[in-house]
């Protein structure tokens, strides 16, 4: 996901005469991260503190000289070198305060750019394609330079990048209505040029490098963008042979009428490109925007409206834009994470929250149709958790907000697990929203000890009065509600020597949450941990339910009852056994706990002795076993069989 | 088909012997194994390891290796002689003391012109192979130390000898004794249970679980395989060297592959691939035969495994086969007296089957009125065991022989006594016999030698000798006679070159002779009626010959023309006798270790898609469809393993199974092995 945050002005523009031009030929990067270099396209140069918004120097060069080319910082020397006159380099340091009293010299050529390269020398390119080391030129200014350009072609576009460790120079040349990109390399020596398709010359170029190549992006005036990645080869050598370079196609933008005349493309990284000049898809006309664009996804990520008109220029700097704009120069900071389909998919929903805050009905649509539309098991689950994430933060957020139905239709939809989204159902239990809680208990297959536990503790605290208005599913109610009406049937006739026909402890709706917690699965010596966190009234409560539970159970009740979930008999022995394991010391001291566990002392009793009647009935079984045998290997037999 | 009362007899403890010794002659591709009470059988590998002969045993005579001469079959022992089987007639043919104690490995060179045999007293004593003897022709060695095993070089001229603690080779040409090897284990004594010699190694198992590979000129050790914790006692090595086998006393066969150490190389290594565990006990004796590996040991079966790797395609070959029970039958059946006569090595017994007065529905076990009664347990005079013995069918007569003479003994029963007197004055041309059979009204006695049958006419003074029938064809000795079987007019003998004469018993000259088939005769009966003799096969083609025709009959033909059903085809042991119900002439009984089967001549035969076994399909249909879809083949698999299956004259079956786990529970313990949470 792309942001562009809060824009300042950084200066006023000193508009030419018509309005055309907004008045900087270049923005550069300075001393240091916060500073840049921002050139006039008329006579002066300044440099400006970007947090400050303060201009911390200006030169300015005599009336009847022009600057013909951006000046750039050489953090090398800590010096600014700028062309005036296409011919006359200048250079200087922030200590000087008149630009005329500096250094400067003329060279044979005409200039086209002075271009800074990282850690090293500044390179010089001249308007016929030559290019020369600063420091080199400079020790002999009249060397003569040689034409690599005819003469008719036109330089639209020059940069320097770091590929593998050495810096190449890359320009765009435009001659005859075809395209050329000239590459060279310094270490080791090559060069090499390519035609780009389709002949017409981009209104805007913007280059990245990547693994063993540049990629190259083009904004043309059609709207479109296209990549192209162009292969550094890694032997020197010049190739004069024009090679043909493909193009790929990563965004085709809404134009409108006619075709772009002003417009640039900056790629932030290998996902995101800044676009200023293009209308925003959905936006009216007459308006400008920056937007960054995910080309992966075709995604718009962020949109900045822009005031006043806008000069196709943009500059990207040290993690900031900057765009002239009305009569001011803008920088906007901005931010681009890691490109994926599901912050892909979260931009839309962010996008919805962000204009108009949507409510938690048209969250619910939103997320329906989005169920409904993705079909790919993989992307939805992927998905649903980016979508229920958003939905939780923002709840977390926003007290007021709270989607119900959304949550519980992404926790139906099957495709989310507790370790998707991890705050999802203790965010439910923060609402006290017990029907979601049932579900998420179980539906999700992996949720820890802790929170089942916190669960536990939170529906033992609770009265039965909140939680009987609580709408569960119906299937585990019912299930309960045969438990307890089997029990008020019979309670009351026979009271036999087991309290097997207890009443139920606790309120229906409780009964039936602390069923879905004893399906939890767990592993025991976690839960142990955690179990020792409840209080002792707690304990003896979920005891009394469990044997309640026992009771009906060892009646044989619940065969009667037929639910798809019903915990089974193991899982509520081990409840009782974790439960007395973890507190024994203080039922052992708690009066209110002797007849409980008096009872469960005659369960246990009862279960050995039961057993140790089986047993019995095993060697005489086993005995039946050997008898049985012991007849079947005798010695001689008559027998009558059928043949067929 | 209808309901038959089924005496099911368990009470015959046959108890197979431990194998001790094996060898394969892959000229005539031949296995010889024998076992720990003297036997040797052998079985031919081109006939489905069809058990072809029996050399009875002997007390007191232990085997402890077996060798292969061209066609003679040589054997040595603990008690120190050197033996010759005579594989005509089933015995020995000589023996010779080597004078050197116990002998507990000879080999013949590979030319074929000498025996070595290794002695208790550390010498290695060489032997002449002469046509009707062998020669001492001298000594080697002769220091302290018995020599266990040993390998004779293809060339000839090298022979290595195992020991305890040391591997001996010695030096034909010069007679020296090149000596290598030296303590092979530091703690306990090691005895070098095998050696293989092969062209460029000798390869040696021993009592440490090793299988050991020397380099022969220098003695050193090249590789060392750890096989297992016990001993590694015997080793096999294929005609071309490349694939070796070596068996354990915890019952695995290991093999080892001289394979390649890197593909497309000519550098090679021995390799140990496979394990095969077919065997509770130890594995004493192995035999490599091309394309199986044949294993025996304490545990008395003999395990045929094919080496898939060598096989192209399925087949009955490509199966595992277990050789466990006999393939002749050890018990006669007096069918009208209701009697059972069980041949044990050592003795026989004679049983009265029990009686019943109950009826029931199928599957029901009725009330036993009267028990089985043992009436007899007659010792063996001599130390020869027994070879073939009978009841005559009325219960009045039993004979037995072993290669030293034939015993006939008249048995009086009154109600409660039972007395026995032995018949003297035996015919002296009856010395020995292959098989014995009494004709059905218990007139005649038939004793087959190996170039004649003997027919002596009983009464009750005593026995009188009648005549001697020769086949008309036959000029040369025929070899042994392994089946014999009468119908009083005719008697029909066939030998193990599967060929078959049929002689007519009223003439007293021989009738005539059933074209021979590749396949050995594993069973045959002559139907009391209509005098056609069905012959069973080891490769379970069933053959029905009409002997007053002298031509196969409409039945036969059919049945080789449709072709028998693949699963009747594809069982692994074969037929052992052939028995007719009195009361349906349509009806054959067989049966096999397995099964037994009744033949409905009547009903059309299984065609090749039906279903083989329908007996479960047939009992759930309704009867009128049933008909529709039975075949002729009607198996019955409730009892096994079967020693025998006849019919009484009352129409009762008679079934003698030997359970597994009787044999199992009478084995010697095997070595202990830790298993899992034991």
């Amino acid at each position: 996901m792309a942001a562009l945050y809060e824009a300042t002005t950084l200066c006023v523009l000193n508009v030419g005469p018509g309005g055309s031009d907004s008045g900087i030929s270049g923005i550069e990067p300075s001393a240091d991260d916060d500073q840049v270099v921002v050139t006039d396209s008329a006579r002066s140069v300044t440099v400006y503190k970007v947090s400050d918004k303060k201009a911390l120097g200006s030169w300015t060069v005599k009336q009847g000289q022009t600057v013909t080319c951006p000046a750039i910082y050489n953090p090398q020397t800590s010096e600014y070198v700028v062309v005036t006159d296409s011919k006359v380099i200048r250079v200087w340091k922030d200590s000087d305060i008149n630009i005329d009293r500096a250094f400067k010299t003329t060279v044979s050529a005409d200039v086209w750019r002075v271009l800074s390269v990282p850690d090293s020398e500044p390179l010089v390119l001249f308007q016929r394609g030559a290019v020369r080391r600063l420091d080199t030129l400079l020790a002999d200014p009249q060397q003569p330079v040689e034409n690599v350009l005819p003469e008719e072609a036109v330089i639209r576009w020059s940069a320097v990048l770091n590929v593998e460790q050495q810096p190449c120079l890359m320009f765009l040349s435009e001659q005859k209505g075809e395209t050329l990109l000239l590459m060279q390399r310094r270490h080791p020596d090559s060069a090499a040029r390519y035609r780009l398709e389709g002949g017409e010359a981009p209104l805007s170029c913007s280059a990245l490098p990547c693994d063993g190549g540049v990629r190259l992006f083009c904004l043309y005036s059609s709207g479109s963008v296209y990549e192209s990645v162009v292969p550094i080869r890694g032997a020197g050598g010049v190739v004069e042979e024009v090679q043909p370079l493909p193009r790929t196609l990563l965004l085709n933008l809404p134009v409108g009428e006619g075709k772009l005349e002003s417009a640039s493309a900056v790629s932030l990284d290998d996902a995101h490109v800044a676009l200023v000049g293009v209308p925003h898809p959905s936006a009216g006309p007459g308006k400008d925007f920056l937007c960054i664009w995910n080309t992966n996804f075709q995604t718009l990520q962020a949109a900045k409206e822009m005031a006043g008109r806008i000069y196709g220029q943009l500059w990207c700097s040290c993690g900031k834009l900057y765009v002239p704009h009305g009569k001011s120069l803008s920088v906007i900071p901005f931010k681009c994470q890691k490109s994926s389909l599901a912050a892909a998919m979260g931009k839309l929903r962010q996008a919805g929250s962000n204009g108009t805050i949507a409510s938690a009905e048209e969250v619910q649509k939103k997320v329906s149709a989005f169920l409904s539309n993705l079909k790919n098991l993989h992307v939805i689950q992927v998905a649903a958790g980016g979508l229920a994430s958003v939905l939780v933060s923002r709840c977390q957020e926003q007290p007021g907000f709270y989607p119900h139905s959304a949550l519980v239709q992404l926790v139906h939809s099957q495709c989310l697990s507790y370790s998707v989204c991890p705050h999802l159902l203790t965010l439910a239990l923060e609402k006290k929203d017990y029907a979601l809680c049932q579900f998420c208990l179980q539906v999700f297959p992996d949720i820890p000890e802790a929170v089942a536990c916190s669960c536990l503790k939170a529906f033992l605290s609770e009265s039965d009065g909140t939680l009987d208005t609580v709408s569960l599913e119906r299937d585990s109610v019912a299930f309960v509600e045969g438990l307890i009406a089997n029990s008020t049937q019979e309670g009351g006739e026979t009271q036999s020597s087991m309290p097997l026909d207890m009443k139920c402890p606790v309120g229906l709706h409780k009964a039936v949450l602390l069923n879905e917690i004893l399906q939890v699965a767990y592993s025991d010596c976690f839960l142990l941990l955690h179990l020792k966190t409840l209080s002792a009234p707690q304990v003896i409560l979920f005891l009394q339910y469990l044997q309640f539970l026992y009771g009906k159970y060892s009646q044989d009740l619940h065969t009667q009852v037929s639910a798809l979930r019903s915990p089974a008999m193991t899982q509520i022995l081990d409840w009782i056994c974790l439960l007395v394991d973890a507190h024994f010391t203080v039922l052992v001291m708690a009066p209110e706990a002797r007849e409980l566990l008096s009872h469960l002392h005659k369960v246990v009793r009862l279960q050995v002795k039961v057993f140790s009647e089986l047993g019995k009935i095993e060697g005489c079984l086993q005995a039946l076993q050997k008898a049985k045998q012991s007849g079947d290997v005798c010695q001689y037999s008559i027998e009558v069989i059928e043949l067929f | 088909m209808g309901e038959f009362t089924v005496h099911r007899v368990r009470f015959f403890h046959y108890m197979p012997s431990g194998i001790c010794a094996m060898a394969f002659n892959r000229r005539t591709e031949r296995l010889a194994v024998a076992r720990t009470d003297g036997s040797v059988e052998l079985y031919s590998r081109t006939d489905h390891f069809f058990q072809e002969k029996v050399v009875p045993g002997r007390q007191q005579r232990s085997i402890q290796a077996l060798c292969w001469v061209g066609k003679r079959l040589f054997g040595a022992g603990l008690s120190g002689e050197i033996a010759e089987f005579d594989l005509d007639n089933l015995r020995l043919k000589f023996s010779q003391d080597a004078y050197g104690g116990p002998i507990w490995s000879i080999v013949c060179n590979p030319q074929g012109t000498h025996l070595a045999a290794g002695c208790e007293d550390g010498t290695v004593k060489l032997f002449e192979i002469l046509e009707d003897q062998i020669r001492f022709e001298r000594n080697m060695g002769g220091q302290k130390g018995r020599i266990i095993s040993l390998a004779w070089h293809s060339s000839g001229t090298k022979i290595a000898a195992g020991m305890i603690d040391m591997i001996k080779v010695f030096d034909l040409d010069s007679g020296e004794l090149r000596s290598r090897g030296s303590r092979m284990q530091q703690s306990q004594e090691c005895v070098v249970w095998s050696v293989l010699f092969l062209s460029d190694i000798i390869v040696s198992g021993d009592s440490a679980g090793k299988v050991k590979m020397w380099d022969v000129n220098t003695g050193t050790l090249i590789k060392n395989h750890q096989v297992t914790e016990w001993d590694v006692l015997t080793l096999s090595v294929s005609q071309d060297e490349t694939s070796l086998f070596a068996g354990t006393s915890e019952g695995t066969v290991v093999q080892f592959q001289l394979l390649d150490v890197v593909l497309g190389q000519e550098e090679k290594e021995w390799v140990r691939t496979r394990t095969f565990k077919n065997h509770t006990h130890d594995v004493i004796a192995l035999a490599e035969a091309d394309t199986v590996i044949i294993s025996g040991g304490m545990d008395t079966q003999l395990v045929v495994r094919p080496l898939l790797d060598k096989l192209d395609f399925k087949s009955r070959d490509s199966s595992l086969l277990k050789i466990l029970f006999p393939q002749r039958s050890l018990v006669s059946c007096a069918k009208k007296a209701g009697l059972l006569l069980f041949q044990y090595p050592t003795h026989l017994e004679l049983w009265r089957l029990g009686d019943t007065e109950g009826h029931g529905p199928p599957g029901c076990i009725l009330p036993v009125s009267r028990n089985p009664e043992k009436l007899l347990h007659l010792k063996i005079k001599g130390e020869d065991h027994v070879c073939c013995s009978a009841v005559a069918p009325c219960g009045e007569w039993i004979a037995y022989s072993t290669t030293s003479g034939i015993r006939l003994y008249r048995l009086q029963r009154d109600n409660k006594n039972v007395s026995i007197t032995k018949v003297p004055k035996l015919p002296k041309v009856l010395r020995h016999a292959h098989q014995l059979c009494f004709s059905p009204d218990s007139s005649h006695l038939y004793g087959t030698t190996s170039s004649a049958v003997h027919v002596v006419a009983l009464t009750s003074a005593g026995c009188k000798f009648e005549h001697s029938l020769k086949p008309n064809s036959c000029v040369e000795p025929f070899g042994n006679e392994s089946q014999e079987i009468s119908d009083g007019k005719f008697l029909a003998s066939a030998n193990s070159n599967s060929e078959i004469h049929i002689y007519n018993m009223h003439k007293l000259k021989a009738h005539c002779t059933v074209p021979v088939y590749r396949s050995g005769v594993s069973a045959m009966g002559i139907h009391p009626e209509t005098n056609n003799l069905v012959i069973v096969h080891a490769d379970h083609q069933i053959f029905e010959f009409s002997i007053e025709q002298m031509q196969y009959t409409d039945w036969s033909r059919r049945v080789q023309k449709e072709g028998l059903h693949h699963v009747w085809l594809e069982r692994d042991t074969p037929v052992i006798n052939v028995t007719f119900n009195p009361q349906n002439p349509n009806h054959v009984i067989l049966h096999d270790s397995y099964m037994f089967c009744i033949i409905d001549q009547s009903l059309p035969l299984p065609d090749r898609k039906s279903q083989f076994h329908n007996q479960l399909t047939l009992k759930s249909l309704p009867e009128a469809e049933r008909l529709k879809h039975s075949h002729a083949f009607k198996e019955c698999k409730l009892y096994q393993p079967l020693l025998c299956v006849d019919m009484l004259e009352n129409q009762s079956l008679v079934v003698v199974e030997r359970p597994l786990l009787d044999i199992t529970t009478n084995l010697p313990a095997p070595v202990r092995q830790k298993k899992f949470a034991t």
